[in-house]
C-alpha cells in the first residue's frame, strides 16, 4: 500500500491551503457573531422570509452530507470493492459537511447561546428535535463504521456498522425531507414527496461532492483515476441527477393538478422572477439537463475534467433548488382566506422580498468552510485516500 | 446558614424589625465585604469600592430569604417562580422578578443594571465581580412598573422604606472590624470561593427551564 | 394574593356605561370578580379562553386594537416594517368573485391544536391549561420553524434589541414572540387590551370569554350565530372565531 501517496502534497502548500480555508471559516464566524450582536435585522431575513441563505447553505449541507455517505454504502452493504475503497473518504466527507452544516444552522439561531436548551429540552413530536437525534446519532454511527473500516481488527464489523450507517442516513434525510414535508400551513411544503425526495437529493448533491473532492484530491497527489472506475461513478450520478429531476416533476405535476396550488405553481414556474429564473435556468438547465449531457458525453469515462464540470453544475443546481424551495416557498404568501384577495400593513396577500446580506451568505460560506478544513486536516493526518489495489483484480468486477 | 423561609416576612416594619434591620444590614454588608473585598484589593481604588459596597439597593426591611441564602439561591427561586408563571400562570409576587426589581432598583437610576454614580447597580453590580452571564434584562425590564393603582411593594409601604445613611450608622457602630481588609478576606475566603463556584454553575442553567 | 384593584373596577364601570344598550355590552363585564382566578392557583383547563370577532363591526381604516396591543406590549416601530413584530394586524379582505370587502383583526387564534407548539424542537411553544398558545422565551431558541407553520403569520421574530419593556411583558432580541391573549391582564381578571380598546371605541366588534362554559355570552352567541375558523380545513379548533365572513 503506497502510503506516501497521502504525502504527495507539498508541507508549504498543505498550510497555505489550511490558512486560507481556516480564514474563510473565521470570517464566516465573525459573520455570526455580527449578527448575534446586532440581530436578525442585519440579515435579509425578516418577519415574511424567516429562513434564508444560511438555511439553503445548512440544509445542502446536510442533505449532502449523508449522501456522500452512499459511497461507503455501495462498498459495505452492497459489496463492491470499488466502492470500498473509496469508504473511508465518504465517510470523512459525511462527518465534515454535517458539521458544517449544522454550525450553520445552530450559528443563525436568534439564540446560538442556548444551544444547550436544545440540547436538553426535547418536544418529541416535533421533527425538528428528532432531526437533533438523528444528526448527533450520525456522528456517532458514522465515526464507529469508520473506526471498523481504518481499524484492521475491527474489518469483520465493518459490513455491520456500514449496515447501520446506511439505514441511519436514510432515516435522517427523511426526517430532513420532512422539516418542510409536515409544514400544513404552506403550500410549498405539506407534501410527504419531500421526504423521499430529500433522499434522492441527498444521492445526487453527495456523489457530485465526493466526485469533486476525490478528483482534487487525485490531482494534488499526482495520481490518475482509473477509467473504470469514473465510468461507474459518473453513470451512478447521472442516475441520481435524473431521478431527482423525476421527483421534481412530480412535485410540479401534482401542485398543478390541485386548483388551490395553481397560483403558487404559476409563482414558482411563470412570473416568481429571480424564483422561476433559478428553477428554469439553475435547476433544470445548468444543475439537471447540462450535467446529464455531460455525464453521458462518449468522452466522460475518459477525461476527469467533464466529470467535475458536471459534478460542478449539480451543486450549483442543488443549491438553486434548496433556495427556490426553501425562500421561493416563503416568498409566496399564505392564503390565509382562500377566495379572497388580502392585504396589510404585515404584508398579507404580496409575494414576500428578500435580498439576501453579505453577513448571512459569509455565514453559509463559513459552514463550507469547516467542512473543508476538518476534510484537508483529516486527510493529512489519516488514511482516508482512496487506493485502489484493483489492477490484478479480474477487471469484470469492476465493470459491471 | 438557614435555608428556611423567613417567617417574619410580612411587610410590616415594626420597632423591633427596625432593631433586627439593622444587624440585617450588618450581615448583609459583612457578607458582601468578604466578598467584594479580595475582588476589589486588586484594584487601585480597592479602599473606596469597600466602603461603597456597605450600601446595598434595597428599598425594604428584609428581602424574601436571608441574604445568605438568597446570594447562593436567588437564581433557582427565581427559575422556578418563572416556571410556575409562565407556563401556569402562577403569579405569586413573593419570588417574582418584578418583586426583586421593585425593591433593588437604584433610587436614582430607577435600575437594577448599569451604574450609578460609577457604581454598578445591584444586579449588575455583582453578577460583573462574578463573572456570571445576567440573561435576565435582555427580555425583562430592570425597572419596576410605573406607579399605578396595583403597583407592588409587598415588603414595605414606601415611607417605611429606611434610608442608605441608617444602614451605614448601623454597621459602624455595631462592626468592630470594619476597615480591617484581611479579616474580611481571611473570614470569608471559603465561603466565596463556594458561592462564586455555585454562582458560575447556577450561570449554566440561565435560559433554561426546569424540566 | 386577591388585591382589589381599583384601575380595573374603574374601567369596568366607565365601560359599561359607555357601552351600555350595545349587544356586546354583557361581553365587556363577563369576567366578573367572582371568577378571578387566586394569583397562587394555577390556569385550568375547566376554561378555554377565546375571542369572538364581529367584521360586519370593524371598520376598515380602525385600528385601535392595534395601537392598543402595541401599547400595552410595548411593540413600537423600528422603522423596518418588514422586521417589526406584530401580534395584531388588521386585514381588509375582498372576494374575488363579488368585490365585497371586509376588515378585521387578525391575531394567534390560539388553536386547540397549535402547528407551532407541535413543531417547536424545545417545547418552548405550549399551550396553557386554559387554551392560551404561548411562547416561554427562556427556552426559545430562536429556531423560526414555528412561524414556519403557523398558517395565519400569527408569529413574529424579534429582529432588534429592545430596551424599556412593560415589566408585565418581558420582550427581546432573538425570540419569536406573538399574542399572548393579554396573559398578564388576564391572570388579573381584566381583558384583554384589544378588546378592552374595541369596546371603550363604541365598536362592539370583539368579544371576548370561556368557551367552555355554555352560558359565558361568546358560548351563547358562538352557538347562536353562524360563525368561522379561519382556515377551518386544517382543523385546528382555533380559539378566535370570526363572524360575518
Amino acid at each position: 500500500m503506497n502510503n506516501n501517496a497521502f504525502h504527495k502534497i507539498e508541507q508549504g502548500v498543505f498550510y497555505a491551503l489550511v490558512a486560507a480555508i481556516g480564514l474563510i471559516a473565521l470570517i464566516g464566524m465573525g459573520a455570526s457573531y455580527y449578527m448575534e450582536e446586532h440581530g436578525h435585522v442585519v440579515t435579509g431575513m425578516n418577519n415574511q422570509i424567516v429562513w434564508g441563505m444560511p438555511h439553503v447553505f445548512a440544509v445542502f449541507l446536510i442533505v449532502a452530507a449523508s449522501g456522500v455517505l452512499n459511497v461507503a454504502s455501495i462498498g459495505s452493504v452492497f459489496g463492491k470493492t470499488v466502492y470500498k475503497a473509496r469508504a473511508p473518504l465518504s465517510g470523512l466527507l459525511a462527518l465534515a459537511m454535517l458539521a458544517g452544516g449544522l454550525t450553520v444552522l445552530m450559528l443563525d439561531l436568534g439564540r446560538p447561546d442556548r444551544l444547550i436548551v436544545a440540547m436538553t429540552h426535547y418536544n418529541f413530536k416535533s421533527v425538528f428535535a428528532l432531526n437533533v437525534f438523528f444528526y448527533t446519532g450520525f456522528f456517532a454511527v458514522v465515526a464507529v463504521y469508520l473506526w471498523t473500516m481504518m481499524d484492521r481488527k475491527m474489518n469483520g464489523y465493518s459490513k455491520y456498522a456500514g449496515f447501520a450507517a446506511f439505514i441511519w442516513r436514510l432515516a435522517l434525510t427523511t426526517a430532513t425531507g420532512s422539516i418542510f414535508g409536515l409544514l400544513v400551513a404552506r403550500q410549498a411544503y405539506a407534501s410527504a414527496l419531500l421526504a423521499p425526495m430529500f433522499v434522492i437529493m441527498s444521492f445526487s448533491f453527495g456523489l457530485a461532492v465526493f466526485t469533486i473532492v476525490q478528483s482534487t484530491m487525485y490531482k494534488w497527489n499526482g495520481l490518475v483515476l482509473d477509467e473504470a472506475v469514473r465510468r461507474r461513478m459518473k453513470n451512478l450520478l447521472a442516475i441520481f441527477v435524473a431521478a431527482v429531476l423525476y421527483f421534481t416533476v412530480v412535485y410540479h405535476l401534482t401542485n398543478l393538478y390541485y386548483a388551490k396550488q395553481i397560483a403558487f405553481e404559476r409563482f414558482i414556474l411563470l412570473d416568481g422572477g429571480i424564483y422561476t429564473a433559478l428553477f428554469w435556468v439553475g435547476q433544470i438547465l445548468l444543475g439537471t439537463i447540462a450535467p446529464l449531457a455531460l455525464l453521458f458525453h462518449p468522452n466522460a469515462a475518459k477525461r476527469g475534467r467533464i466529470v467535475f464540470a458536471a459534478s460542478s453544475l449539480i451543486i450549483i443546481g442543488g443549491m438553486c433548488q434548496l433556495y427556490v424551495l426553501i425562500i421561493g416557498g416563503q416568498a409566496f404568501p399564505l392564503s390565509i382566506f382562500p377566495g379572497m384577495v388580502e392585504s396589510s400593513s404585515f404584508f398579507d396577500g404580496e409575494i414576500h422580498s428578500y435580498s439576501p446580506s453579505l453577513p448571512e451568505f459569509l455565514l453559509g460560506l463559513g459552514g463550507v468552510a469547516i467542512a473543508g478544513l476538518i476534510t484537508t486536516i483529516a486527510v493529512r493526518v489519516l488514511h482516508f485516500m482512496p487506493s485502489d489495489d484493483f489492477h490484478h483484480v479480474d477487471r469484470r468486477t469492476i465493470a459491471d | 446558614m438557614s435555608d428556611s423561609p423567613n417567617k417574619s416576612f410580612t411587610g410590616k416594619a415594626a420597632g423591633f424589625g427596625k432593631l433586627l434591620s439593622r444587624g440585617w444590614a450588618v450581615l448583609l454588608a459583612a457578607t458582601f465585604l468578604t466578598v467584594a473585598l479580595p475582588v476589589a484589593a486588586h484594584d487601585d481604588e480597592g479602599g473606596a469600592k469597600a466602603g461603597q459596597a456597605k450600601h446595598i439597593d434595597a428599598k425594604g426591611d428584609k428581602c424574601v430569604r436571608d441574604v445568605a441564602y438568597m446570594r447562593r439561591n436567588h437564581m433557582e427561586l427565581l427559575k422556578h417562580q418563572r416556571d410556575e408563571t409562565v407556563h401556569k400562570g402562577i403569579r405569586t409576587t413573593q419570588y417574582s422578578l418584578k418583586n426583586c426589581i421593585g425593591c433593588h432598583a437604584n433610587e436614582k437610576t430607577n435600575s437594577v443594571i448599569g451604574s450609578t454614580d460609577g457604581k454598578d447597580n445591584f444586579c449588575q453590580g455583582c453578577h460583573n465581580k462574578m463573572a456570571v452571564k445576567l440573561d435576565c434584562f435582555e427580555c425583562h425590564s430592570s425597572k419596576p412598573k410605573a406607579v399605578s393603582g396595583d403597583a407592588m411593594h409587598p415588603l414595605v409601604a414606601p415611607s417605611a422604606q429606611p434610608d442608605g445613611k441608617d444602614k451605614q450608622s448601623g454597621l459602624s457602630g455595631k462592626l468592630p472590624h470594619e476597615g480591617t481588609p484581611t479579616f474580611y478576606a481571611l473570614a470569608g475566603v471559603k465561603d466565596r470561593m463556594r458561592w462564586q463556584m455555585q454562582a458560575k454553575l447556577a450561570g449554566l442553567n440561565i435560559g433554561e427551564g426546569v424540566k | 394574593m386577591s388585591k382589589v384593584d381599583n384601575s380595573r373596577r374603574n374601567f369596568i364601570g366607565a365601560g359599561a356605561a359607555a357601552a351600555a344598550g350595545l349587544v356586546i355590552a354583557p361581553g365587556v363585564t363577563l369576567l366578573d370578580m367572582a371568577n378571578a382566578r387566586p394569583a397562587g392557583e394555577a390556569a385550568s383547563s375547566a376554561k378555554r379562553w377565546g375571542m369572538l370577532i364581529d367584521s360586519t363591526k370593524c371598520a376598515t381604516g380602525c385600528d385601535d386594537c392595534v395601537s392598543a396591543c402595541g401599547k400595552e406590549n410595548g411593540l413600537t416601530s423600528t422603522g423596518h416594517p418588514q422586521t417589526d413584530s406584530q401580534w395584531i394586524r388588521k386585514i381588509e379582505l375582498k372576494e374575488i368573485r363579488t368585490g365585497k370587502s371586509h376588515s378585521l383583526p387578525m391575531l394567534c387564534q390560539h388553536c386547540a391544536e397549535p402547528p407551532c407548539v407541535d413543531v417547536c424542537p424545545t417545547g418552548a411553544s405550549f399551550k396553557r391549561a386554559d387554551g392560551i398558545v404561548l411562547v416561554d422565551r427562556h427556552i426559545c431558541i430562536g429556531c423560526r420553524y414555528c412561524m414556519m407553520a403557523c398558517p395565519y403569520k400569527a408569529r413574529s421574530f424579534v429582529h432588534e434589541e429592545h430596551h424599556d419593556q412593560n415589566p408585565d411583558v418581558p420582550r427581546g432580541k432573538g425570540c419569536v414572540e406573538a399574542c399572548t391573549l393579554c396573559v398578564h391582564r388576564i391572570d388579573k381578571d381584566q381583558l384583554p387590551a384589544c378588546v378592552e380598546a374595541c369596546a371603550a371605541g363604541n365598536h362592539g366588534a370583539m368579544m371576548f370569554g370561556d368557551l367552555n362554559d355554555p352560558n359565558s355570552e361568546i358560548s351563547k352567541r358562538i352557538a347562536t350565530y353562524a360563525t368561522t375558523q379561519v382556515r377551518a380545513d386544517l382543523a385546528l379548533n382555533t380559539g378566535i372565531r370570526y363572524q360575518g365572513i
